[in-house]
């Protein structure tokens, strides 16, 4: 009989369609947002994970979150330095600069100052040029994204198309010249503004002239402790915070989820996603059980038991529940797979969110099926002679 | 001597049924004694809600009766559990309904396959014995149209087959013929006859139609929920005495 379940289901297209399609729509939004929104949750540290060498982040006791620097004396990273256990500690400066291309437009970028010996904390991955060329005169490094976008070279007819930046090119930072030796890819940030890189000492001058600089010091602890017991050791004898990079992480994702109505908006459209899907997909299927219920009723007649029927109804919805979440997922899949690396709309897509968008779903063909199946125990046998 | 149990196919006591309460209280069956021989052809008839649909809905056990026994081949259904009683069902009761009920979305012979789908049977078997039955109504070439593929008398005819595929004791048939033309209902009765009456099965066929009186072995009478008489057709002459 779960043959002739399957058939009834494919044999009414347009109601067979019409719960897919349902099913479809509410597994896209409730994938493809809550995908959305760990993309730019992970956007908001994607700075201190791409600056993977430290063990540990010490600032400012104020500071909330990574793009919440708080200046420091310069003196303080020599504080930092004499504390036991620090193998290394280096100056890091994250501040906002603003980039005047040539045909005027100021464009607002992140500019990071790197230590000017080691170039820690620079790109990971360098699309052309090398780190090093950072020790040239006035040169800079900007990120993918920044160069193909809002730092290229305006077109030189109006209505043109812009050109990528690319090494050689030559930049105006705060009244100042800029040497473009190389462009990096870098991880997304929250604000998608470019990333322009720098030496920390060069960072200094480009930047507005503040008596403090110093964002944060950037440390290596030595093998032999760990490094909780070192950001102990900073904060007692520094009075500065040191931070682990995932507590760092955490810290920022805390304060952004905090502050913003980022997780609300997004968490009521996947509850729309979830409950409109319910309603539309429960609505469709019972439908289709109405239409088939003297059918359901010949079944009853001629000895279909009710574990029988209920079988078939269930089959039929689980059927359409896995129909219709494939569809929705791979629209979403795609949709990641078109979207990842760039600046704009990107989404991750990952096992637990995939899980639990098919529980979601399965919850939903579930609800569906009983009340189809209420309906269909409830019928009278004896219809089938009205 | 043969028993009761026997010679009777299905033996109705004293069968009240009443439908709604109060003011819209119905009593459909006021009191029903009826007897249906084994291999009989038995035709239930009476004005419209004289109670003809309630009495052949409590024969085939789908609906209980208020009072009174009902004994289908020697067995109560009502002494039967909710489970056992849909398993007797379908293993010994056949349905031809006015309206066919064929599903729509299945082939002929896939619809004439429910019944031994429903008994437990697998698919492909199951299509062997529906083709065998497609082939008794003289529809074996169209064993692959969908029902709506298939004209009035067909459909009725695929019918049939479906209510005898499983081989059942008992046929209850529902106005067999009012959908049809003369001609058509003639040869769907014919059918009827020739392949659902035997030895050991029994036909209990509710009807309007006067056209296919002649077919019945006897004719029970049915006015205001009582049996008000029973007449044996004389098949020589194809009328009632």
């Amino acid at each position: 009989m779960l043959q002739i379940a399957l058939k009834m289901l494919f044999g009414d297209r347009g109601k067979y369609i019409g719960i897919i399609t349902g099913i479809a729509l509410a597994s896209v939004l409730m994938i493809q947002q809550p995908g959305i929104l760990i993309s730019i949750f992970s956007r908001t540290y994607s700075f201190i994970s791409d600056v993977a060498l430290p063990d540990l982040w010490v600032m400012d006791p104020m500071v909330q979150y990574v793009d919440d620097s708080q200046p420091m004396l310069d003196t303080e990273l020599y504080r930092v330095r004499g504390v036991k256990g620090v193998e290394w500690a280096v100056p890091l400066y994250k501040g906002n600069t603003r980039v005047r291309l040539a045909d005027g437009v100021l464009v607002t970028s992140n500019m990071l100052g790197l230590d000017d010996a080691t170039l820690i904390g620079g790109p990971g991955v360098m699309l052309q040029g090398k780190l090093a060329d950072l020790r040239l005169p006035d040169s800079v490094i900007v990120d993918e994204a920044g160069a193909n976008g809002r730092l290229a070279t305006p077109a030189a007819i109006p209505g043109g198309k812009p050109t990528p930046l690319k090494v050689g090119d030559v930049l105006e930072i705060n009244d100042q010249r800029a040497l473009v030796v190389g462009i990096a890819r870098a991880a997304a940030t929250f604000g998608s503004q470019p990333i322009i890189y720098t030496t920390y000492t060069r960072a200094t001058t480009y930047a507005l002239s503040e008596r403090k600089m110093l964002s944060y010091i950037l440390v290596k602890t030595k093998p032999d402790e760990s490094a909780s017991t070192i950001a102990q050791r900073i904060t007692h004898e520094t009075n500065m915070a040191a931070r682990t990079p995932d507590e760092f992480k955490t810290m920022t994702l805390k304060y952004i989820r905090k502050n913003t109505s980022i997780l609300t908006n997004f968490g009521f459209v996947v509850l729309v996603g979830f409950v409109v899907g319910a309603a539309v997909t429960g609505q469709i299927f019972y439908n289709f059980t109405l239409d088939n219920l003297r059918y359901f009723a010949v079944f009853k007649a001629m000895g279909a038991t009710d574990r029988m029927l209920q079988g078939m109804i269930l089959l039929q919805a689980l059927l359409v529940g896995f129909v219709g979440f494939g569809i929705g997922a791979g629209i979403t899949g795609a949709f990641a797979a078109a979207t990842s690396g760039g600046t704009g709309l990107a989404m991750t897509l990952n096992w637990q969110l995939l899980l639990g968008s098919a529980i979601a779903v399965t919850i939903i063909v579930l609800f569906a099926a009983l009340i189809s199946m209420r309906k269909v125990m409830k019928l009278e046998p004896a219809v089938v002679f009205k | 001597m043969k028993n009761d149990t026997e010679t009777l196919a299905v033996r109705c006591d004293g069968i009240t049924k009443t439908y709604g309460s109060g003011e819209v209280r119905v009593q459909a069956l006021r009191g029903i004694h009826l007897d249906v021989q084994a291999g009989e052809l038995l035709m239930l008839v009476g004005p419209s809600g004289c109670g003809k649909t309630t009495l052949i809905s409590i024969i085939a056990g789908i609906l209980d009766q208020d009072e009174g026994e009902c004994v289908l081949f020697g067995h109560d259904l009502r002494k039967f559990s909710h489970k056992e009683r849909v398993i007797y069902r379908g293993k010994n009761i056949g349905f031809v309904f006015q309206s066919f009920n064929l599903i729509p979305t299945l082939t002929a012979a896939e619809n004439v396959a429910i019944p031994l789908l429903i008994n437990g049977m697998e698919m492909e078997a199951a299509l062997v014995q529906a083709n065998e039955r497609l082939r008794d109504v003289d529809l074996e070439d169209r064993k692959n149209s969908l029902p709506t593929q298939l004209s009035g008398g067909q459909q009725q005819r695929v019918a049939i087959a479906r209510a005898l595929v499983h081989g059942p004791k008992l046929v209850v048939c529902d106005e067999p013929t009012s959908a049809l033309d003369h001609e058509t209902g003639r040869r769907v009765m014919d059918i009827l006859k020739k392949l659902a009456v035997g030895h050991d099965r029994s036909l209990v066929i509710v009807t309007h139609d006067a056209r296919i009186f002649e077919f019945a072995d006897r004719i029970a009478h049915m006015d205001d929920g009582r049996v008000v008489q029973v007449d044996a057709n004389s098949p020589s002459q194809g009328k009632t005495t």
